[in-house]
């Protein structure tokens, strides 16, 4: 088996199948942060306008509002909106725990206290060459909550299967080579014409004397191998 | 099992999944049923080398199945009068090396400089600039009418926010940066120790006695012992990279960050309460000192009883 070079993370649920998810880099989660970042700072701006109108009960009210901003717009965020900031929201991430079960109080408080160190020496340095030098772009706050961000966005559609007539293989094929011949039926309408006649053109030596369109005839095997009709 | 079949056989089952997931109240006791069909028809899909849409359509149910089945059960009620009479305590006695070390990291600087600041004149300059020895001098005169600030009780309020905003920041501060192998904890202990100290060896010396104690031993037995407590957090990080024992550094510093994320709630619950003391209570100069002194001294006695005997069992 080829070494696996993605960034995909793998966890096994009691039921003992494999869930796979793909853990989001630093440059979608820096997207995120800066969206919330901006949330926080007019919603600061606008307590801070209204605090011009207020006597020195609404000052502290109003500090009290600075700090939750602060320290815990996070950390509510992503218990109680099942992992997901306004920022990660738009950019289609949440954190979970290792495990992929949703982030719970505990562990979403220790990465965003120890954000205090991520950000060290300023903008965010430390936490980029963790999340750099991990395999899971962890920063250091979720390397000690256990924690990990990743994207979950919808599916996107299934792409249409092309237009021709399932054929039955002409030749007894393995397990790979079905799945390949399936694959290129699958991706008839994501690859460009040109690639899949070169594709096809691989498989001259095996193609029956009779066919006139090769890309069109395995296609129509791959549907075959699929069970379309 | 050809794919269109499988497909067409267990489509109305994934539909099913679906509209579970979607609306969880309507019969909930079904989703772990459907849910570990679903995996079932994930691992086939794997196995049989299902195209990958297919694999992914199912991975993506099969997560959000898992996301919402073991997420669910973890919600338990009346969690906050278990921590404060359990979980906070038993922590703390658990961690109670890691809170000797901070408590010491704490006092002995404060004690050294309060003492050379009250035995010599220009001790407390080696740490303080003359403006603020001014400022702190101003505070607590004994000649002035109000003690602390000058304030009314608009001015309670606004310090109220005040102090949450700046100790409870000081405190996570001091907890986070105790990742930088504790070095960042022990800083803050020590520097906030020598300032703390200073200030209680200066104004004792100037004679203003009378003034700042009454004024700090209230909110004091709830303030400094959370500043230990959040450093002796900082401090367990810190050593979980430093002294991993048989563990690997992350999985030392995994294991332990849940434990140190209680302690921290608990000092900023005492944080609260001590802003609350603070702005309310110290600040009551009308009212005699001894009350306030023997107030004072009555809740350090119930701090340390509590932290030190509450959830020992636990622990």
């Amino acid at each position: 088996m080829a070494v696996e070079l993605d960034t995909l993370h793998k966890v096994v649920t009691p039921e003992n199948i494999d869930l796979q998810v793909e853990c989001a880099g630093p440059v979608s989660r820096c997207l995120a942060y800066l969206i919330d970042l901006g949330i926080r700072a007019l919603v600061m701006l606008v307590l801070g306008l209204l605090a011009l109108f207020l006597d020195r009960v609404g000052v502290g009210l109003l500090m009290l509002g600075w700090f939750a901003l602060d320290w815990f717009y996070p950390v509510l965020f992503e218990v109680l909106r099942d992992g997901q900031t306004p920022g990660k929201r738009a950019l289609g991430l949440r954190v979970v725990h290792l495990d992929l079960s949703p982030i719970r109080w505990s562990a979403s408080l220790v990465r965003n206290l120890l954000r205090t160190v991520d950000f060290l020496p300023g903008t965010y340095l430390l936490a980029t060459l963790s999340m750099c030098m991990t395999r899971r772009f962890q920063r250091l706050g979720d390397l000690a909550a256990g924690s990990l961000v990743v994207y979950h966005t919808p599916l996107a559609p299934t792409a249409a299967l092309p237009e021709v007539r399932a054929i039955s293989a002409p030749l007894a094929l393995d397990r790979d080579e079905a799945r390949a011949l399936v694959d290129f039926a699958c991706r008839a309408n994501t690859l460009s014409g040109a690639r899949q006649r070169e594709l096809a053109e691989l498989l001259a030596p095996a193609l029956p004397g009779t066919v006139d369109d090769p890309v069109r005839y395995w296609q129509g095997v791959g549907l075959g191998l699929m069970g379309e009709t | 099992m050809k794919q269109a079949d499988f497909e067409r056989r267990h489509a109305p089952l994934w539909e099913r999944c679906e509209s579970l997931l979607a609306t969880p109240a309507q019969d909930g006791a079904s989703l772990p049923a459907v849910y570990r069909q679903v995996c079932a028809h994930l691992a086939l899909a794997k196995q049989r080398r299902y195209t990958p849409e297919l694999v992914a359509r199912l991975n993506d149910l099969a997560g959000r199945g898992y996301f919402a089945l073991y997420g669910a059960s973890r919600k338990h009620q009346r969690l906050w009068l278990r921590f404060f009479v359990v979980d906070f305590p038993a922590a703390v006695a658990r961690n109670r090396r890691f809170v000797l070390a901070a408590a010491l990291l704490f006092i002995l600087p404060g004690l050294g400089l309060g003492l050379a600041a009250w035995l010599t004149e220009d001790a407390i300059y080696s740490f303080f600039g003359a403006s603020q020895v001014r400022e702190f001098e101003a505070m607590y005169d004994p000649a002035n009418a109000r003690v602390g600030r000058d304030r009314d009780s608009q001015d309670d309020w606004q310090m109220f926010g005040f102090y949450i905003y700046n100790n409870i920041g000081i405190a996570f501060r001091t907890f986070a940066t105790g990742l930088l192998f504790g070095a960042g904890s022990a800083f803050f202990l020590v520097y906030n120790g020598l300032a703390i100290g200073g200030v209680m060896g200066h104004l004792t010396r100037a004679g203003y006695a009378v003034t700042f104690y009454p004024f700090v031993i209230g909110h004091g037995a709830f303030e400094l012992t959370a500043i230990v407590l959040s450093g002796a957090a900082g401090l367990r990080l810190g050593s979980a990279l430093l002294l991993p024992g048989n563990r690997s550094r992350l999985g030392a510093l995994r294991q332990c960050a849940p434990e140190t994320a209680v302690i921290i709630y608990g000092a900023a619950a005492m944080l609260v309460v001590a802003a609350a003391l603070e702005a309310f209570w110290s600040s009551r100069t009308s009212l005699p000192a001894g009350l306030r002194i023997g107030v004072g001294g009555v809740l350090w006695c119930l701090v340390i009883a509590y932290l030190a005997t509450g959830g020992r069992r636990a622990a």
